[in-house]
C-alpha cells in the first residue's frame, strides 16, 4: 500500500518541512511494504527528483503558471487526481500554513476524515492510528480512520527526515488535471515578508520568548539579542501580545502557536497553563525568572532564578563570546 | 448583505483537562464554557462589515447540545441579528459531519460571506471552515489577519511562515479569522436586553457517519523534573555549560 505525500512549494522553492513528512511516510511505507509517492503542483518542476533522497520513489507533478503561489482550488484537484491514480492507504500533509488549509479541503472532497496536526502515526493491526494533541497539548487523542484513504497532517519539527538518503532520484511524472484558471475566485496577489530570514516560530529550532516581566515593549531588545546570539526566533506570552507589545504572530500558547523547538527559552514568563500548553512539547526548556516559585520552573529542564534585566545580557554576552571562540 | 457566523462553545482556556469516564472525551465536570475565542474575531468582523455598509443581516449558526444557547445569546447580545441552533446530543461530533450539516444549512441561506474562527481551542483541528468551503464550492481564505471588503470583492491577508499572503477573493466567500484581526466588543447592557427578543431558531440535526474514529484520550506524560542551575548573573556560566555539555544544544 502506498503513502501519498503532498509536496509544498512556494515560488519554486520546495518547503523543507516536506522532508519530515516524507521521512515518516517512508517509515510507514516500510511497515506496509509499500512505496512513497509525492504529489506537487507548481509553475515548473522545482527540483523534485532530489526528493528521492528524502524517501519519495515517484512524484506526480501538475504544472500551471497559477501554481507559483498557493492556489488551493487547483491543488485540491491535483491531490485528488493523484489519489485516484495511486489509490494510497494514506495521504499526508505537513501541518504548515499550506497543509493546514489544503488537507481539510482534500478530505472534504474525498468524503473522508482528517487527523490534523498529528504528533505520531503508527500502523496497528493493519490500520493507521494517529496521535494528535488537543486543548493545545493539555491532552492527546488517538484516532483512526473510518474510510480510505486516511488523510493526516503532521506537525512540523517532530518527524525526522530520512538520514543520509539513498542517493536515488525520484521519478517525476506529469499529472494531467482539468484546470480552468478563469474559474478561480481566490488568488494570491503577493507575499509580504514580515521577518526576512527569520524562521517562523512553528519551524524554528530555537525560540526565546519574553513575558510581562520585561515591563515594556522597549525592553524586548534583550530577547531579540539573546535570540540572535542563539540563532533563534523571538516568541511572546499572551499577556505581552494582549498588551500590544508584540504582534499576535509571535504568541506562543493556546490562543497562539503551539511550538516544538529543540530549545525553548522562557524569559520573565510565569507559566500560565495556556502558555505551558503551547510549548511543553519542546525538547529542552530553559526558564529565567526572578520568582523561584513560578510555575514555569515545573516544566523547565534548566532554571535560572534571577532578574531578566541582569541575567539576559550576561547570557547573551557569554554566548556571543562562546561563538567568537568557535 | 447576508453574513453567516459559525460559532462553537468550548471549554475555557484556563481549564485543567481531565479525561472523562468514556476514556475518549473531556470530563465536563466543573468546566466553564465560553464562546471559542477565535469565533469572537469572526463575529466582530461580520458586525463591522454590516455597520460599514449600514445594511444587511448577521446570522449566527451553532451546532451542539442545549448548553450552546448561552453562547448564542451572547453573540446576539454583541449584535448579531438572529441565530440558528442545530441541536444534537452527540458530545464531540465529527468534524466532517459537522461541516456537512453546517454547509447544508448555509446553502439554504445563500450568504455573501461565511465567517468562522481559524480553529476551535478544544480539538484544534482547524478543519470545519475549509471543509465547508469545499462542500459549498466557495473560495476561502483561512487564518485571516487583515481584510477589506469592497463591493463583491475582498482582499485578505493570511499568516504564513515568515510573512503574509495577500489574497484577492470574489464574494461569496468563506473566511476563518485569526487573533489580531480586530478587537472584539463586549455586549452592552442594551445589547443583552435586546438579545432576549431576537429570533433563535432551533432545529434538530442528524449527523452523517463520522470520518474519524476516536479511540481514546490521554494526558501527556508529565515532563521529568528539571533543576535550578543557579541564580543571578553568577548562574549564567553554569547554564551555558549544561546547554553545551549535557543538552548539546549550543
Amino acid at each position: 500500500m502506498s503513502i501519498l505525500v503532498f509536496i509544498e512549494q512556494r515560488d519554486g522553492a520546495i518547503r523543507p518541512v516536506c522532508r519530515e513528512v516524507l521521512g515518516e511516510a517512508s517509515r510507514l511505507a516500510t511497515s506496509l511494504s509499500g512505496r512513497v509517492v509525492g504529489v506537487c503542483a507548481a509553475a515548473a518542476d522545482p527540483g523534485l527528483a532530489g526528493l528521492g533522497d528524502a524517501g519519495a520513489s515517484e512524484i506526480l507533478l501538475a504544472t500551471h503558471d497559477a501554481f507559483r503561489f498557493y492556489e488551493p482550488s487547483g491543488m485540491v484537484k491535483a491531490v485528488v487526481a493523484a489519489v485516484e491514480k495511486v489509490a494510497p492507504k494514506a495521504v499526508l500533509f505537513a501541518a504548515s500554513s499550506m497543509g493546514r488549509d489544503l488537507a481539510p479541503r482534500v478530505a472534504a472532497r474525498l468524503g473522508v476524515g482528517l487527523a490534523a496536526d498529528c504528533t505520531a502515526l503508527a500502523v496497528e493491526g493493519g490500520r493507521l492510528v494517529a496521535t494528535r494533541p488537543v486543548y493545545a497539548g493539555k491532552a492527546t487523542q488517538k484516532v483512526s480512520f473510518a474510510r480510505a484513504p486516511a488523510v493526516a497532517s503532521l506537525r512540523p519539527k517532530l518527524f525526522a527526515p530520512m538520514a543520509g538518503g539513498n542517493g536515488n532520484a525520484a521519478i517525476v511524472t506529469p499529472l494531467p488535471i482539468a484546470y480552468d484558471p478563469a474559474a478561480v475566485r481566490a488568488r494570491v496577489r503577493e507575499i509580504k515578508a514580515t521577518s526576512a530570514g527569520v524562521q517562523d516560530l512553528t519551524e524554528a529550532d530555537i525560540i526565546v520568548s519574553g513575558g510581562r516581566g520585561l515591563k515594556g515593549p522597549e525592553n524586548f531588545h534583550l530577547i531579540e539579542s539573546l535570540a540572535a546570539a542563539l540563532g533563534g526566533t523571538v516568541g511572546a506570552s499572551r499577556a505581552v501580545v494582549d498588551a500590544g507589545w508584540r504582534p499576535h504572530a509571535d504568541q506562543v500558547g493556546q490562543t497562539g502557536k503551539t511550538v516544538s523547538p529543540k530549545l525553548y527559552v522562557a524569559v520573565a514568563i510565569s507559566g500560565a497553563i495556556q502558555h505551558l500548553a503551547g510549548m511543553s512539547s519542546s525538547r529542552c526548556i530553559v526558564a529565567i525568572n526572578k520568582d523561584p516559585d513560578a510555575p514555569i520552573f515545573k516544566v523547565a529542564d534548566y532554571g535560572l532564578v534571577g532578574d531578566a534585566f541582569e541575567v539576559v545580557p550576561a547570557l547573551t554576552e557569554a554566548l556571543t563570546r562562546l561563538h567568537s571562540q568557535g | 448583505m447576508l453574513q453567516v457566523v459559525c460559532i462553537k462553545q468550548v471549554a475555557d482556556t484556563e481549564t485543567r483537562v481531565k479525561v472523562g469516564a468514556d476514556g475518549k472525551t473531556l470530563d465536563s465536570a466543573g468546566i466553564t464554557w465560553i464562546l471559542n475565542p477565535y469565533d469572537e474575531f469572526a463575529l466582530e468582523q461580520a458586525l463591522r462589515v454590516k455597520e460599514k455598509l449600514g445594511a444587511g443581516e448577521v446570522v449566527v449558526l451553532s451546532l451542539g447540545g442545549p448548553g450552546v444557547a448561552t453562547v448564542i445569546r451572547n453573540a446576539l447580545a454583541m449584535g448579531a441579528d438572529r441565530a440558528i441552533h442545530l441541536k444534537t446530543d452527540v458530545v464531540q461530533p465529527d468534524a466532517l459531519a459537522v461541516a456537512q450539516a453546517l454547509a447544508q444549512e448555509i446553502q439554504a441561506l445563500s450568504p455573501q460571506v461565511v465567517w468562522l474562527g481559524k480553529q476551535a481551542v478544544d480539538l484544534d483541528q482547524a478543519q470545519v471552515g475549509p471543509m465547508m468551503a469545499e462542500l459549498l464550492g466557495l473560495p476561502c481564505v483561512t487564518v485571516v489577519a487583515a481584510i477589506e471588503i469592497e463591493g463583491s470583492r475582498a482582499v485578505a491577508e493570511r499568516e504564513i511562515e515568515g510573512g503574509r499572503e495577500v489574497v484577492e477573493v470574489d464574494l461569496p466567500a468563506l473566511f476563518t479569522t485569526d487573533k489580531g484581526l480586530n478587537e472584539p466588543r463586549y455586549a452592552s447592557l442594551k445589547g443583552i436586553m435586546a438579545a432576549k427578543k431576537k429570533p433563535l431558531e432551533e432545529k434538530p440535526v442528524s449527523l452523517a457517519a463520522p470520518g474519524i474514529e476516536l479511540l481514546g484520550m490521554a494526558l501527556p506524560a508529565p515532563r521529568a523534573a528539571g533543576r535550578i542551575v543557579g541564580s543571578g548573573v553568577a548562574g549564567v556560566a553554569e547554564l551555558v555549560r549544561v546547554l553545551r555539555e549535557e543538552a548539546k544544544l549550543i
